[in-house]
């Protein structure tokens, strides 16, 4: 598979640097032509500690995400996935509680820093949850168009021709285009899961985090959403949760195993191209994991 | 009776024989003479609302005619309708819902939006010790407060009298319904990064809008059935009011409070048929309320 890196035309990357340490380069066998490619790094992890109150579910965590693939987050139940992922987009911080430590940088911008707005900083980083979840009191137009509406910025003038990308771009354009004004909840749930995918593209976001978006999908509607994850990649930083490890293998680029220690925190056990992981991992606990031994 | 306890699977009894032996006839008896029981205290609490339903529905319906609805009351028994009564209903509820409505639902919105878990608790039974608090008291903090100091009783003073029995009502079923909206919902608004209070406005509160108008509704029901806090406040009135809120203003119970304790006849039937209206008024409310609930189960 060759990997394509196209620049965003839309947005100047603030500061592409690139990795200082090379997810490549901590695997041991790789293929030639990832090691050629001239990844950048999208996320940078370093030493990542995050709480609810006392507990502290993910431990010392440091990662690169590279910039426009799609990363795979793997491991058991309760180990701390969806926490990580969420604080990529400080909805973490919105629990009771919740505490973050460490440095989260996007595009080398420290995203916890006094001068970000968690707020600003969700237009660039969008997410896709376990549950399709479109709001219920707006029609499929409305959704796609609710974060454009209830963003506080400047309307704009091409809404309709940005609704229609995006519906496009989610692969459910043919689908709906002529009941626009019908509610998204009235569409199938692989359905509404493309509507949320679309809902998330409309504000142009850079990163797109998904939370286990298909594990509420029958597997035909599972296989769109990963068609349409392919489709994206390239023009996104994409990391997805998931617990099907079939489905990390077919989708990404890159994944990492989370575990989870004595203390129930979740760390990072490894990290590599997903060909590497799936077939050759260093640890034995992603062996086991992988071959279903545990988790 | 039953096998001994420890007694091992391999020397058990048959299973017909044992299933026979656990069957006790006493604890069927039991369950026969509970189930009667409960069933005597239900009808118990289903007689009185028969009862009122019946009454007012047939003393009332004799007194309802077109000028119960159209006319003012003449002098002292003479004929007239309830005119000033609905009316004067109609405009203090109405202010009431004015004041009322928006604080109570932005107060359930900060409760269940906003506050911290100790605040929420703080305001949460705060909603809760003024609903409970007997409504005559209601009504007399608004004579001290509204009435005293202008020497005058006055409708305002009524409907603020009403305004602080429906705030609690509103505040506690809006927060109630607003937290029922799915966390996930909330979640998505924010990740797109939409500013907190337009998440609240734009996606909390339509999801929870019918719920919201319910409390709403119920709020109201409940208001125009109050008649305590209205009986040094607004006072009641023989004049048809339409407007004049620093003057005194009638009320269906209020009227239907005087009427009936009049050793007239003809009071005392106007009296019925206000008290059929009120009835009609409460009850449809109650009615469409659990319509609307039942629809959206059904839908
Ligand atoms: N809002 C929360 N408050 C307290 N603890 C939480 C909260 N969300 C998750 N946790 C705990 O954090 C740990 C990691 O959870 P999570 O990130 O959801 O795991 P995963 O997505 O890998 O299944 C679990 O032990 C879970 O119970
Ligand atoms: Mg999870």
């Amino acid at each position: 598979m060759a990997i394509e890196i196209r620049p965003r035309e839309d947005q100047p990357v603030v500061t592409t640097r690139p990795t200082t340490e090379p997810a490549s380069a901590r695997v041991p066998t790789r293929a030639p032509e990832q090691a050629a490619a001239a990844r950048t790094t999208k996320i940078e992890a370093r030493d990542l500690n995050l709480y609810y109150g006392s507990f502290r579910a993910v431990r010392d965590v440091t990662m690169d995400i590279p910039a426009n693939e799609i990363t795979a987050i793997i491991g058991p139940s309760g180990c701390g996935k969806s926490t990580f992922l969420r604080s990529l987009n400080r909805l973490h911080e919105l629990a009771h509680g919740a505490r973050m430590e460490g440095r989260l940088l996007i595009d080398g911008v420290d995203i916890y820093e006094r001068s970000v707005d968690a707020v600003d900083l969700r237009r660039l980083v969008g997410m896709v949850f376990q549950r399709p979840n479109p709001f219920p009191t707006m029609s499929i137009y409305g959704n796609v168009a609710s974060g454009l509406r209830l963003g506080g910025g400047p309307k704009p003038a091409d809404l309709d021709e940005i609704v229609e990308r995006c519906l496009t771009r989610a692969a459910l354009w043919d689908e709906v285009k002529d009941h626009l004004g019908a509610p998204g909840t009235s569409l199938s749930g692989g359905q509404q899961q493309r509507l949320c995918i679309a809902r998330a593209l409309a504000v142009d976001p850079e990163v797109i985090l998904m939370d286990e978006p298909a594990s509420s999908l029958d597997p035909i509607a599972t296989l769109r959403i990963e068609e349409l994850m392919l489709e994206l990649r390239g023009s996104y930083t994409i990391v997805i949760v998931t617990h099907n490890m079939q489905q990390a293998s077919r989708v990404s680029d890159q994944t990492a195993f989370f575990s989870m220690g004595e203390d129930r925190a979740g760390y990072l056990v490894e990290m590599g191209q997903t060909t590497t992981i799936f077939t050759n991992p260093r640890e034995q606990l992603t062996e086991d994991y992988i071959s279903g031994r545990f988790g | 009776m039953s096998a001994t306890p420890g007694t091992l699977a391999g020397s058990r009894a048959p299973f017909a024989e044992r299933l026979a032996a656990v069957r006790g006839s006493r604890r069927r008896t039991m369950d026969r003479v509970m189930r009667t029981v409960a069933l005597a205290a239900a009808v118990v609490c289903v007689i009185p609302l028969a009862a009122i339903l019946l009454f007012v529905v047939i003393k009332g319906a004799a007194a309802l005619n077109l000028d119960l609805l159209t006319k003012p009351p003449k002098a002292l028994g003479t004929g007239g309708g309830a005119l000033n009564a609905i009316l004067g209903s109609l405009q203090m509820v109405a202010l009431a819902a004015l004041v009322a409505v928006p604080v109570g639902v932005l107060g359930g919105i900060y409760v269940s939006e906003f506050a911290s878990r100790r605040s929420a608790r703080a305001v949460r039974f705060g909603a809760d010790v003024l609903a409970g608090v007997p409504s005559i008291l209601i009504g007399i903090v608004a004579y001290t407060l509204l009435v005293l100091p202008f020497k005058q009783f006055n409708a305002a003073a009524g409907s603020v009298a009403l305004a602080l029995i429906m705030v609690p009502v509103i505040v506690r079923t809006t927060e109630e319904m607003l937290r029922l909206v799915p966390r996930e919902l909330r979640e998505a608004g924010y990740a797109l990064g939409v500013p907190t209070w337009r998440v609240v406005l734009s996606v909390v509160l339509p999801a929870g809008r019918t719920g919201v108008l319910t409390g709403v509704m119920l709020a109201v029901a409940r208001a125009a059935g109050e008649t305590a806090p209205l009986l040094f406040t607004a006072l009641g009135s023989r004049l048809v009011n339409v407007g004049e809120f620093g003057q005194p203003m009638d009320a269906l119970p209020l009227f239907i409070y005087n009427g009936a304790r009049q050793p007239i006849t003809a009071l005392n039937e106007q009296a019925w048929g206000a008290a059929l209206l009120l009835l009609l008024f409460v009850l449809g409310v109650n009615v469409a309320v659990r319509a609307r609930s039942w629809g959206r189960r059904a839908g």
